[in-house]
């Protein structure tokens, strides 16, 4: 037996006698664990499940282990993925602090940081928000206006955040701020790090058009920040966002792949029933889902093979707006034919037996795909500039 | 297996590249074309081809060959793509030999080094009409004496016009059964049909053509399986044509939209023009995607593998048609003038599409084989 294959075998057996059955089979939205100082578990099964994968440093599969991670390599971490798959397990973790904040820190964050932050991201102890976008900073992400003024060994933080993702839910922040008002705009913001507990620190919630309501503004009024929380150097903050923002795109293009439920030809089967030769009984719709299945097939080996091109540093950093574009558009296909697919019963809004309107909560939610972590027009325009090198762009 | 190539393996694809764009690159399509050769390919070429050893990608060392997989089948595929170069390689060297690696008798194998020269085409005759449809074979096999007797006719066979020998698909009392066929024997018609992009192809008819016993390859009745390992290989070195095809309509439509002005400004600085491109390249990373995986798959001998072949062609074919219809637009006027070679990249990704199933025919399959 290869190694590879010796691990498969030993990642089968643990996952057999540790994933609880109640963390098998789809899992709506709102019943994922996020973690955190409040945490809540939709079953005390998925407690456990979080504590056993979080304790092996599966969360985070690829971090090395001194900082709490799995320490597997890339192609072992296929392996786990592909096994987690097999049982259809449910994520043990949702997690900015993993997908977002965590490959920073081990990029730009001093020893320290590390050891203090990452631990805990991965065993769901504390549950990061992003703080990004201002009112009148989205696409133009570098003109933001937060000031952070220098107070001797603190800064004094004033200014206001929007769309800040579970902000009401979140313990800590990462939060870019303007330290330096002269600078040209790229070159006057950091990135800073703060407890959502300091005072001075409010949030207010927005409804979105799913009638969900994960998202805030955020107020800063006189907020202390440590400058021991600032990451990388003062100033540069921009860099650690870009390198953020990359792993922000590939997560929501990610999105694209996972789909969740059931795939849209069963649903529309039972919606619309099946010819004489067991076909789906509308030749239209059925080639549609087709080719959205060849897309998406397509799209996680794409995925795949980015990662692979990551692993053999032959990948450029931009692709991850081609991740983010293609993903986030497909996932707003699948919704689209999920609704065609579902028929009427798709429009239910409430009551038990749309699990309140999950079909078209979860479709209206993905309009959003293609304009959080940046908009598909500003992809196009990275993959434009970056990848394709046309002028001017 | 990491979805991009190994060092070898891109060895192997800067060797295909470099002979290609040296011996062969699209001037020769066009100077077969407008000398109107009336083989439409070149011996003397794909003898060299056979030297190089691209040729044998697939055959076995014992046999002549490089004895190498679908993944290295599909890096020499997508060079074939890139410089438009007609030759016998999908027909013969994929195809055929695939056939004959799998089912053939050692006599039947003792083509296969003479594949691997360069020095003996062959030609798979499955497609009837102006589809693909393998389930649907109505050639005849009936026994006769100590052979068969062959009735049918055959359409769209890569080379037939050219082909040392014939493997051609009836359907005889046990089911699905592959012979090789002498073209010279008595009763076997052969047509070439010029085609649009300039490559050969040609309609064959077996009228009472009697062949023995040991012309069956594999078990009489056994062809089904012979057939689908052939054709999914096909598939996937098809794909691999296609995103070579679409790959380089693409980078040629880059260059042109870094150089040419018009108000002014490169057309490139618009962003009408670089949204579509930038939405293209995406396009393009997930043909390039989807084919490895689908060879990746054939290799490892994976369950799927069919499936993932069938994804590889569909998507490689529907990403190639767009890359060659947006090249020509964004070309403008000069993009529809044969001086271009844009207009060639079109004619080519039309027939590879055509060719072992469109996207409409894998789609079916994809659907079918996801229960719906
Ligand atoms: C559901 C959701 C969750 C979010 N979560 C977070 C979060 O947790 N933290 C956070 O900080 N932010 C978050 N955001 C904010 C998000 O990043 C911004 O909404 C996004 O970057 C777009 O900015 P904007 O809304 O200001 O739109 P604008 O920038 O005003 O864009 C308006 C339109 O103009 C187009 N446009 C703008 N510039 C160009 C250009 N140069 N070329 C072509 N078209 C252009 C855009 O594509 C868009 O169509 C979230 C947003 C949503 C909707």
């Amino acid at each position: 037996m290869t190694d590879l294959e010796q691990f498969r075998a030993e990642t089968r057996a643990w996952l057999e006698a540790n994933c609880p059955a109640e963390c098998r089979g789809p899992m709506a939205d709102d019943e994922m664990i996020w973690g955190g100082r409040n945490p809540t578990f939709k079953t005390p099964a998925h407690k456990l499940w979080l504590e056993r994968m979080g304790a092996r440093g599966w969360t985070a599969p690829e971090w090395p282990q001194e900082y709490g991670g799995g320490g597997l390599s890339r192609e072992e971490a296929k392996v786990l993925a592909s096994e987690l798959r097999r049982i259809k397990a449910q994520p043990a973790l949702a997690s900015f602090g993993v997908w977002m904040l965590g490959p920073a820190l081990l990029a730009f964050g001093t020893e320290e940081q590390k050891k203090r932050f990452l631990p805990e991201i991965v065993r769901g102890e504390v549950r990061w928000c992003q703080g990004y976008s201002e009112p009148g900073a989205g696409s133009d992400l570098a003109s933001i206006q937060t000031r952070a003024e220098d107070r001797g060994d603190h800064w004094i933080v004033n200014g206001q955040k929007i769309w800040t993702s579970y902000a009401d839910k979140a313990d800590w922040i990462f939060c870019l701020v303007r330290t330096d008002p002269e600078a040209p705009k790229h070159l006057g913001i950091s990135f800073v790090l703060f407890d959502m507990k300091t005072p001075g620190v409010t949030t207010r919630p927005i409804t979105l058009i799913s009638g969900k309501s994960p998202f805030c503004e955020t107020f800063f009024d006189d907020v202390r920040v440590e400058k021991e929380n600032l990451v990388g150097t003062l100033n540069r903050g921009w860099d650690v966002a870009k390198y953020l923002l990359a792993h922000e795109r590939t997560m929501i293009g990610a999105m694209g792949e996972v789909g969740g439920g059931r795939p849209v030809g069963q649903v529309a089967l039972d919606a619309i029933g099946a010819d004489d030769a067991g076909r789906l009984d509308e030749p239209m719709l059925r080639a549609r889902i087709a080719d959205l299945e060849i897309d998406a097939a397509a799209f996680r080996l794409a995925m795949e093979r980015v990662g692979d091109q990551v692993k053999a540093k032959q990948a450029h950093p931009a692709i991850a707006s081609m991740l983010k574009y293609y993903g986030s558009e497909l996932n707003k296909r699948r919704h689209e034919l999920l609704m065609a697919a579902g028929g009427a019963d798709a429009l239910e809004w409430e009551g038990e037996r749309s699990h309140d309107g999950k079909a078209a909560r979860d479709w209206l939610r993905t309009k959003a795909n293609s304009i959080e972590g940046g908009t598909s027009e500003v992809q196009l325009n990275i993959i434009a500039k970056h990848l394709l090198q046309l002028p001017g762009a | 297996m990491p979805l991009i190539l190994t060092e070898e393996q891109t060895m192997l694809q800067d060797a295909a590249d470099g002979f290609l764009n040296e011996q062969a690159p699209i001037a020769h399509l066009r100077k077969l074309r407008d000398e109107r050769d009336a083989d439409g390919v070149s011996r003397d070429l794909w003898r060299a081809f056979g030297e190089m050893g691209f040729a044998g990608v697939i055959i076995p060392e014992a046999l002549g060959g490089m004895g190498l997989g679908a993944v290295e089948a599909g890096v020499i595929a997508e060079s074939l793509g890139r410089t438009l170069t007609p030759s016998p390689y999908l027909g013969s060297s994929i195809l055929s030999a695939k056939v004959l690696i799998d089912g053939g008798s050692q006599a039947q194998q003792a083509w296969l080094p003479r594949i691997a020269a360069g020095e003996a085409i062959l030609a798979l005759a499955v497609d009837e009409g102006a589809k693909h449809a393998p389930s649907r074979i109505t050639t005849r096999a009936e026994r006769a004496g100590n052979g068969f007797r062959l009735n049918g006719a055959k359409a769209f066979v890569l080379d037939g016009h050219v082909a040392d020998a014939l493997i051609v698909v009836a359907t005889a009392e046990e089911g699905v059964t592959l012979f090789l066929v002498d073209p010279a024997t008595a009763g076997v018609a052969v047509e070439r049909t010029v085609m649009v992009d300039a490559h050969n192809a040609a309609r064959i008819t077996l009228t009472d053509v009697t062949v023995d016993a040991d012309a069956v390859i594999g078990a009489v009745g056994g062809g089904e399986a012979l057939l689908d390992g052939a054709l999914n290989l096909g598939r996937a070195c098809a794909a691999s044509s296609l995103t070579g095809a679409g790959d380089q309509a693409f980078k040629t439509t880059m260059d042109y939209l870094r150089t040419r002005k018009q108000f002014g400004k490169l057309i490139g600085e618009f962003q009408a023009l670089q949204h579509r491109a930038a939405h293209l390249f995406s396009e393009l990373e997930l043909a390039r995607a989807a084919t490895i995986g689908a060879q990746i798959a054939l290799d490892e001998g994976r369950e799927d593998a069919s499936l993932a072949a069938s994804i590889a062609k569909a998507k490689a074919g529907r990403v190639a048609e767009l890359a060659v219809q947006e090249a020509v637009q964004m070309h403008g006027g000069v993009g529809m003038t044969d001086e271009f070679d844009v207009g060639l990249f079109m004619k080519r990704v039309r027939v590879l599409n055509e060719l072992l199933g469109d996207a409409g025919f894998h789609a079916g399959r994809v659907a079918r084989a996801q229960g719906f």
